[in-house]
């Protein structure tokens, strides 16, 4: 029967252990919520403004959007678009959103907005391309662009090296007549790189075009910018289409690939597009908790950030009274220390959150002393145990007046946080601290006291620290795992520590 | 010195078959002690009528306070009575017991000489009431009984108080017995954490072996100084008896049974304790853990005292 009732236990918690952990595992690996508890990040909100006129009739507006983007993780993407029908395509690299209304007539104003956090490098699906068909250059280039691609060829290794020296000659600013040559036409930022496009077609190397946002806190009106990337075989490289520095520049996101134009207008005139980019600071954990949303509504409708705020910071210490469970279950039971009260350690640690652990020894002691000295004197009035009990609480109350009242006037702030002590609390242990001293002596006393304190310090230090805080509130089904554990423990017939020391004269003995 | 080592002294007294508090509570208290029956021993009051219907040997009561106009009447109701004890019905660990051993100029004297009022008697009553004593604070009731007038035999190795047999009983089996003897230091009670002396007792021929007082070994009684090995405790048979009797009177597997030696009455059984101490394995310098198992072993417990005597002194021979 009692390996039974022990297998039970086993089998339950077990239960229980894998549950919890199947939920966590899940949530830390698909669902990408931190194990490390992560103060702020950075929120972008990228805004995309398209303003035209529109001509009377029906009109139509295409703007290209992105797709995925690299480096960053997208929270939240919307339309503002009022009477506008809207329908979203896919193409192989980018998105394709499409406005349209029957009737319109003058401003029309549409926006696009998202929200983007830093996050991890996303496989984004890259094709690779097929090798470009050799072009046929105007008369007028084609010998500067055939000299070029030689000179550039017998001075570079690969790919890389050789459009890193391809687009610094082209960048030259003492450039010889081939290049000025090449350089005709090609004077928007979008045609030198289609331009750069065509030359490193000639050499046979696939390239394309891309348009990059930078983010900028703060920005209005923000253009796109175009910059080149040269396929290697493998993959794509990125070079700055007028220095030639490879890579893109910091904090850009890349809007959308190729050269087609960001915006088209059927139906209007005018059309443009200014692109507004601010950065706040957000609390990590609520953020990941909405991207978590996103990927597992289910799971993520039981998440406690979905609470006001308010119940969130309740909870937010309430499901840290587990963990201080925890650790008196195993002091007292594996180590055998004495307390005042089962729970009454857990109380204390929890006022200590409000007075600092320092603070909060000193004042609980002094509290205690000064409870337990009238005490002493209200034995020898000889009251009723209830009117007893309810007259240290008045005091305890009285007491902590006192004390805010005195710290407050010599200027010590911290004082007047005694005021969160749970009285009854104190006043319970100040009665039971007397009874001890009586019947046992105060040497009893003391030492359950010190137990007490000891134990509330611990379970002080263990609820308020911040890793585990964040564990239990962003992954409060590990409060089965608590569950299991106190009852694994609940079936631990071991000898306590204490009993070693209890027993010891028979251990030496034997 | 292997890795774990530091497990060593826990390895030594699993050895020796010490019961810890964990395996008591877990193994012994909750699996062969049904709460229900708890009432039973936790109301002294209960417990006393119980055993006085069956015929087991208790002090005599004589009153019960159960409210507070009734301290009032106090002097009334103690006239006849010059010895007597004040306990409460619900207390734990010889908690708030008041021994008064005759009177003086009006006043009740306690054991240790001191004088008390009748005003000082009905403050201590009062406390019982409102649960001062009690588990979890609940009101109680105070008992006044007779005074059990010990047995001179354990005369000088006691301080004042009134010296009691603890016997471990188990599943009707007794398994263990101490002699506990009061000191200066525990004002007169029995009780081993309070300062008392815990004796062991072979339970074969009833003479004491060795002491325990706060958990060191010793000899001889602190206070008197007269060797506390090798006593004989009279009626020994009668005691065990009493004791494995107890098991029926409450339904509790696994309890404590409290008996005193009055000189004129005999053994008297005190009170029955469900979640009896540990250190009467001090006292014994044995562990409790093999007895008990051995007792697990037997299938079908004798209806028969006797029988179960015998069956308690073949397992002490054992282990």
């Amino acid at each position: 029967m009692i390996n039974l009732k022990n297998l039970h236990v086993k089998l339950l918690a077990l239960i229980l252990i894998v549950l919890s952990a199947t939920i966590t595992f899940y949530k830390v690996t698909e669902l990408k919520l931190p194990l490390m508890p992560v103060e702020e990040a950075d929120l972008w909100t990228v805004e995309a403004k398209v303003t035209y006129k529109a001509s009377p009739g029906p009109s139509k507006v295409t703007l290209l959007l992105p797709k995925q983007v690299p480096g960053f993780i997208l929270l939240d993407e919307n339309f503002v678009s009022g009477r506008y029908g809207l329908t979203l395509e896919d193409n192989d690299l980018n998105r394709i959103g499409q406005w349209a209304v029957r009737r319109s007539k003058g401003e029309q104003t549409l926006y696009y907005r998202m929200q983007l956090i830093p996050g991890e490098k996303e496989k984004f699906k890259d094709k690779t391309p097929t090798y470009p068909q050799p072009v046929e250059y105007p008369e007028i280039m084609r010998t500067a662009v055939t000299v070029l691609l030689e000179e550039v060829r017998s001075k570079s290794a690969d790919i890389k090296t050789f459009a890193h020296e391809l687009l610094i000659r082209l960048n030259e600013p003492n450039a010889d007549d081939n290049i000025k040559l090449l350089r005709t036409e090609a004077t928007t930022p979008r045609a030198w790189v289609q331009r750069e496009i065509s030359i490193l077609q000639g050499a046979n190397i696939p390239s394309r075009q891309v348009n990059l946002l930078v983010l900028t806190d703060g920005a209005r009106h923000s253009k796109l910018v175009p910059w080149l990337q040269v396929h290697n075989g493998q993959r794509w490289l990125a070079f700055n289409p007028k220095t030639a520095e490879s890579g893109f520049p910091a904090n850009a996101i890349i809007w959308y690939y190729g050269d087609a134009p960001l915006l088209s207008v059927i139906g209007g005139k005018s059309e443009k597009v200014d692109f507004s980019v601010y950065k706040q600071s957000q609390g990590m954990a609520a953020l990941t908790q909405q991207r978590a949303g996103k990927i597992n509504p289910k799971i993520m409708g039981f998440s406690l950030f979905n609470l006001p705020v308010q119940t969130q910071n309740v909870y937010r210490i309430l499901v840290m009274v587990p963990l201080g469970a925890l650790l008196i279950v195993v002091l007292r039971n594996i180590v055998g220390l004495k307390t005042f009260g089962t729970f009454m350690p857990i109380l204390i640690g929890m006022a200590f959150r409000e007075t600092e652990l320092l603070w909060g020894l000193f004042l609980f002691s002094v509290l205690i002393a000064l409870g337990l000295m009238i005490r002493f004197y209200l034995e020898y009035l000889r009251l009723l145990l209830v009117p007893r009990l309810a007259a240290v609480l008045i005091i305890v109350i009285i007491l902590m007046t006192l004390l805010s009242l005195l710290t407050h006037k010599l200027g010590i702030d911290r004082g007047l946080s005694i005021a969160l002590f749970p009285m009854v609390i104190i006043a319970m242990t100040i009665e039971r601290m007397s009874l001890v001293w009586e019947e046992h002596g105060p040497s009893e006393a003391l030492q359950q006291c010190a137990g007490s304190l000891l134990v509330a310090s611990f379970s002080f230090l263990i609820m308020t620290n911040a890793l585990l805080e964040h564990l239990m509130f962003v992954f409060p089904e590990l409060l089965f795992m608590l569950l299991a554990c106190t009852m694994l423990l609940g079936r631990y017939t071991g000898y306590r520590l204490s009993e070693l020391w209890r027993f010891r004269s028979v251990i030496l003995k034997g | 010195m292997a890795w774990n080592s530091f497990l060593q002294p826990s390895r030594n007294l699993r050895k020796l078959g010490l019961l810890g508090m964990n395996q008591r509570n877990g193994d012994y208290v909750l699996r062969y002690n049904p709460r229900k029956f708890y009432p039973l021993v936790d109301d002294k009051l209960r417990t006393k009528k119980l055993a006085q219907s069956v015929g087991i040997a208790v002090p005599e009561l004589y009153a019960v306070i159960e409210a507070e106009y009734q301290i009032a009447k106090l002097p009334a109701l103690l006239e006849a009575y010059d010895d007597f004890v004040v306990k409460p019905a619900h207390g734990s660990g010889g908690e708030g017991i008041l021994i008064i051993k005759g009177r003086r100029n009006g006043c009740f004297r306690k054991l240790n000489g001191t004088l008390l009022s009748c005003a000082e008697v009905g403050y201590h009553i009062s406390n019982i009431l409102s649960g001062m004593y009690s588990l979890g604070g609940q009101p109680d009731v105070a008992l006044i009984e007779y005074r059990v007038d010990f047995d001179p035999v354990f005369d000088q190795v006691s301080y004042q108080g009134v010296p009691d047999i603890r016997t471990i009983v188990f599943r009707g089996i007794p398994v263990m017995s101490m002699l506990r003897l009061p000191t200066r230091q525990s004002d007169g009670k029995a009780n081993l954490h309070q300062g008392a002396i815990g004796v062991g007792i072979d339970l074969v021929n009833g003479l004491t072996t060795c002491g325990v007082w706060h958990e060191d070994l010793i000899e001889a009684h602190p206070d008197s100084g007269y060797s506390i090995n090798g006593l004989a405790i009279p009626g020994w048979e009668n005691i065990m008896q009493l004791s494995a009797g107890c098991r029926e009177l409450v339904s509790l597997g696994y309890i404590g049974v409290d008996i005193v030696l009055d000189s004129r009455l005999g053994p008297l059984m005190l009170e029955i304790n469900a979640r009896p101490g540990l250190s009467i394995q001090l006292a014994n310098k044995k562990g409790l853990l093999p007895r008990l198992q051995a007792v697990e072993k037997i299938k079908t417990i004798p209806a028969s005292l006797v029988e179960r005597v015998v069956l308690a002194k073949q397992i002490y021979r054992q282990c």
